[in-house]
């Protein structure tokens, strides 16, 4: 570490090779595109080595380094060019005058393993949450992807825990709705 | 006044005594209440009214069964080969990161 800070390079080359493979993983799940993750991680890298003398032991390297890079992706996703978020207000679970949920029957619920071993059935899954827009996609990725907490969300994304998990909450409801005919194997 | 079909009228009846009977919650405040029960943070009260209420109803079984199916089925998507970490970064990648570092 010592080293690090003092600019060697040799362990600055330890350090890209060790903790690269994870960054670039994280990259690539974030942006959902290996070109756009790899300068993503060399991005971060440049920032990494400009802050590394304030980086202080309270957090591990590699949980810093991925904040880093996990940052330098949400701002690529920012400077995309805009587009008009989708409401997923339709997507929502439905109740009736009564405050009696709307539910439909589930005769079958396919099992996490009967749909990743058809690599079609995985494809649209992943289809379907790149399907949500940013702002809740993000979220469902950072949580219940790379299950970083809602505190480290909250400070990456500059917003309360309790907006998060609200977020959170309907982000997974809406994608619940996508991923019915695929969780009754009707497709 | 409109005559109520025997869906409704079971459906009436649910609100009724989610609303009124003691310890009961409708299905609208179980929903407000999932996130929280998920993350471990709800007090322990309201847990065993959610868990009371999960018993009675088929509705909210099956949604929070298949909600929590939703979470399992993305989490192991973004597991499967191609999506995993990738072992190998391309050594041009290193190479650009460490010149980008001494520029
Ligand atoms: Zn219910």
């Amino acid at each position: 570490m010592a080293a690090l800070q003092a600019g060697d390079d040799n362990a600055a080359e330890t350090l890209v090779r060790t903790h690269a493979p994870r960054m670039l993983g994280v990259a690539t799940r974030v942006l959902g595109d290996r070109a756009l993750a790899e300068d993503c991680v060399q991005e971060a890298f440049v920032n990494a080595f400009r802050k590394i003398g304030d980086f202080e032991q309270r957090s591990s390297l590699s949980s810093w380094l991925r904040r880093i890079v996990v940052n330098q992706a949400l701002m690529k996703l920012r400077s995309r060019k805009a587009k008009a978020e989708t409401s997923i207000d339709a997507l929502m679970p439905i109740f009736d005058g009564d405050a009696c949920r709307i539910e439909p029957a589930w005769p079958h619920l396919a099992t996490p393993d009967e749909i990743c071993e058809h690599a079609d059935r995985r494809a649209l899954v992943l289809a379907k949450i790149a399907e949500l827009p940013d702002s809740y996609r993000i979220i469902l990725k950072l949580r219940d992807i790379e299950e970083m907490s809602s505190r480290e969300v909250s400070e990456l994304l500059n917003l309360s825990e309790g907006n998060i998990r609200v977020r959170l909450h309907r982000a997974r409801a809406a994608l619940k709705v996508l991923l019915e005919p695929i969780l009754k194997g009707e497709e | 006044m409109a005559r109520r079909s025997t869906k409704s009228i079971r459906n009436w009846a649910r609100g009724v005594a989610y609303r009124y009977v003691p310890m009961m919650i409708t299905c609208q405040e179980f929903e407000d209440f999932v996130i929280a029960y998920l993350e471990g943070e709800l007090p322990r009260r309201q847990t065993v009214v959610f868990e009371l209420h999960l018993k009675v109803c088929r509705e909210c079984r099956d949604y929070l069964t298949s909600y929590k199916r939703t979470i399992e089925v993305s989490k192991r998507a973004f597991q499967e080969p191609g999506q995993q970490i990738p072992d190998e970064v391309p050594e041009d990648l290193v190479r650009a990161i460490l010149a980008a570092r001494q520029a």
